[in-house]
């Protein structure tokens, strides 16, 4: 069996030829590994550390406490209509988009974008200006006894406004990769309209749908900037989690400020375990 | 069913795909779209099926206008090049497609799709591979998939779509024979594009020879390839030599005037001699040597005008004349035809 041995000994040889010598090898994989530890892995274990510094006890007390359960209730509130409306608004902008052709494609890829690229006080400030006491639509909204802004709805529109181009982003280049010629075969067989939908495109963006879910959801519930302008802080009411955050640690009240933060902290350790099944798929998807 | 497609014209922004296309294609047929890239043939089937609306002009299957019924509604196959399978499907319920999105009134019961899609299976000779999915078959194997989908809903017309670009030359071959085999059985009349000659000539009963948005020429493979209408089908049809000027030939097909005249002979029908027979016979010198298989391409520059001509001989002859480099020889030209010049290829 000398034969192989020979040809991975060239192969091995080849491999060694393009790469670099150890000594910058290991030198660039340590700085890249200090470069996370610091940055990323340090920060999060701060936030655990920080949370459990005085016992679990202590840790639940301030989970359990009022204004905080209040904080979780309005979070997942926000999250449980905003992902949904962005995930339908996402998935017919996704499609329009890559599977046809009209004036104004463009137009809607740019708007698409449009919250990735303003500062999310900004956005905020767009509903204050609109649904404000001072705003556009204010002086309506108060002759029909209607508050927007400093109450839920405003806050609901501030998340769905910011996280509007995830799922969209997510699908487009997606749907762009497969192309239309399923969907036209589906046609050509006789399916309506929704039958293709439903049976041929929905099955084929199903993991980008999942993943941009997940990273929407995570930011709909960690969203501060455009929140924090339009909820007015008042306490047990329109506190989202990172305000409650903000709030506590402003308090100096550092183990219940950690305690909630480490709530964001796990709900960010599990999209990152869902977003990597999802990616996986998704390139599964694309490769076959 | 018949085909008629009447004054389509079809425009991409500036780009004219379609220019005025009318064609006639009986009942039963099998018919190739012939032509290089951007000539408008996958256009023209795009249109036939539906998924594409002509600017203008009529489509019309056994004369009945179907110009404005949706894609759902005429009732074709149709066969993509890149097989555009359902991925997530088994190779079952892809070929059970267009039989289970039928509403519920005039859907089959599930048996009798069953049966359905296994005697398909069987046509296809895949029946083995009901619960695969697409990825788990050869490129072969998928296109065969994709025309038992494409069967399954009984189509008055197949309509593939370069059906065979994506494959390698042996299954391409084996693919196309069985094809041709495949309408003997089953008659349906069939549209396929494609831009390899040789598959055209092999397979089709008819041949619709299309560049820039027009048709050149529509008729029997023996039609075009003998009497072809104009340099621009025979030069698609093979390999052709061109002599500026009228070439001394009795028997040649003569079109147009004499001033500007260019004078074509395939390759393969030209003769090299040793010592001039007569005098239609012209002084060459041999400048390359390609064996090709089972034939033999040898360059020539002529002596008189100094074009160079190519001539494809078989082995046993190139061996029997014995032919070197640089050597200085006659060559004859057989099948001469002759168009006048404003023909640009």
């Amino acid at each position: 069996m000398s034969a192989p041995t020979t040809t991975y000994a060239a192969k091995a040889n080849d491999n060694h030829r393009i790469t670099e010598p150890a000594l910058v090898r290991w030198g660039l994989t340590v700085v890249a590994l200090v470069f996370l530890a610091m940055f990323l892995v340090l920060p999060l274990a701060a936030v655990f550390s920080q949370a459990f510094e005085k016992g679990l006890d202590v840790y639940l007390t301030a989970l359990k406490e009022p204004d905080t359960l209040s904080s979780i209730k309005l979070t997942l509130i926000t999250a449980a209509v905003a992902v949904p409306l962005n995930l339908v608004f996402g998935v017919m902008a996704a499609w329009a988009i890559a599977k046809f052709t009209f004036p104004g494609k463009n137009l809607l890829i740019t708007l698409i974008d449009l919250p990735f690229s303003v500062s999310p006080v900004i956005s905020g400030l767009i509903f204050v200006l609109l649904f404000g006491r001072q705003g556009w639509l204010g002086p309506w909204l108060d002759a029909h006894d209607t508050k927007i802004v400093f109450a839920v709805p405003g806050i609901i529109l501030a998340t769905i406004f910011v996280t509007f181009p995830f799922i969209a982003r997510e699908l487009i280049p997606l749907m762009e990769a497969q192309g239309r010629d399923e969907e036209e075969a589906a046609l050509v067989l006789g399916a309506s309209g929704l039958q293709t939908f439903f049976r041929v495109t929905l099955p084929n963006i199903k993991w980008g749908i999942i993943y941009g879910v997940i990273l929407c959801n995570a930011r709909a519930m960690g969203e501060f900037g455009a929140v924090s302008v339009v909820s007015g802080h008042i306490r047990g009411s329109t506190n989202t989690v990172p305000l409650h955050v903000e709030i506590l640690y402003n308090e100096y009240n550092y183990t219940a400020a950690f305690a909630v933060a480490s709530l964001l902290a796990f709900l960010a350790l599990i999209t990152l375990v869902v977003k990597t099944v999802a990616e996986w798929k998704v390139r599964q998807q694309l490769g076959r | 069913m018949s085909i008629e497609v009447e004054n389509i014209h079809k425009q991409f922004g500036s780009f004219t795909a379609l220019n005025d296309v009318t064609l006639s294609i009986p009942s039963g047929e099998l018919v190739a779209l012939l032509g290089p890239s951007g000539s408008g043939k996958t256009t023209l089937l795009r249109i036939i099926a539906g998924l594409e609306r002509a600017d203008s002009g009529r489509i019309l299957f056994n004369g009945e206008d179907t110009t404005e019924h949706h894609v759902r509604e005429r009732k074709v196959g149709f066969v993509f090049q890149h097989y555009a399978l359902f991925k997530h499907m088994t190779v079952f319920d892809n070929v059970a497609f267009g039989l289970n999105v039928r509403p519920r009134g005039t859907r089959p019961s599930k048996s009798e799709i069953n049966a359905k899609v296994m005697d398909l299976l069987r046509l296809v000779q895949l029946e083995g591979l009901a619960q695969r999915y697409p990825a788990q078959l050869s490129g072969g194997q998928r296109q065969r998939i994709a025309l038992a989908r494409a069967l399954a809903v009984e189509p008055q017309v197949l309509l593939l779509d370069e059906p065979f670009g994506a494959l390698d030359a042996q299954v391409r071959a084996e693919l196309r024979r069985w094809l041709r085999k495949l309408h003997d059985e089953i008659h349906v009349t069939s549209v396929f594009v494609t831009h390899d000659q040789e598959e055209a000539l092999e397979v089709a009963d008819r041949i619709v020879v299309m560049n820039k948005g027009r048709i050149e020429q529509a008729g029997t493979p023996d039609l075009v390839y003998d009497h072809p209408a104009n340099p621009f089908v025979l030069n698609f049809l093979g390999n052709v030599n061109l002599f500026h000027g009228r070439l001394n030939q009795p028997g040649a097909d003569q079109h147009g005037a004499d001033e500007n005249a260019v004078s074509y002979v395939r390759s393969h029908d030209i003769e090299i001699e040793r010592s001039p027979q007569d005098s239609t016979a012209l002084k060459a010198e041999i400048r390359h040597i390609q064996k090709l298989g089972p034939s033999v391409r040898v360059t020539l520059a002529i002596d008189a005008t100094g074009e160079f001509i190519e001539a494809e001989l078989t082995r046993d002859v190139f061996k029997n004349l014995g032919l070197q480099q640089s050597e200085q020889v006659y060559v004859r030209p057989r099948q001469v035809r002759v168009f006048v010049e404003d023909y640009q290829i």
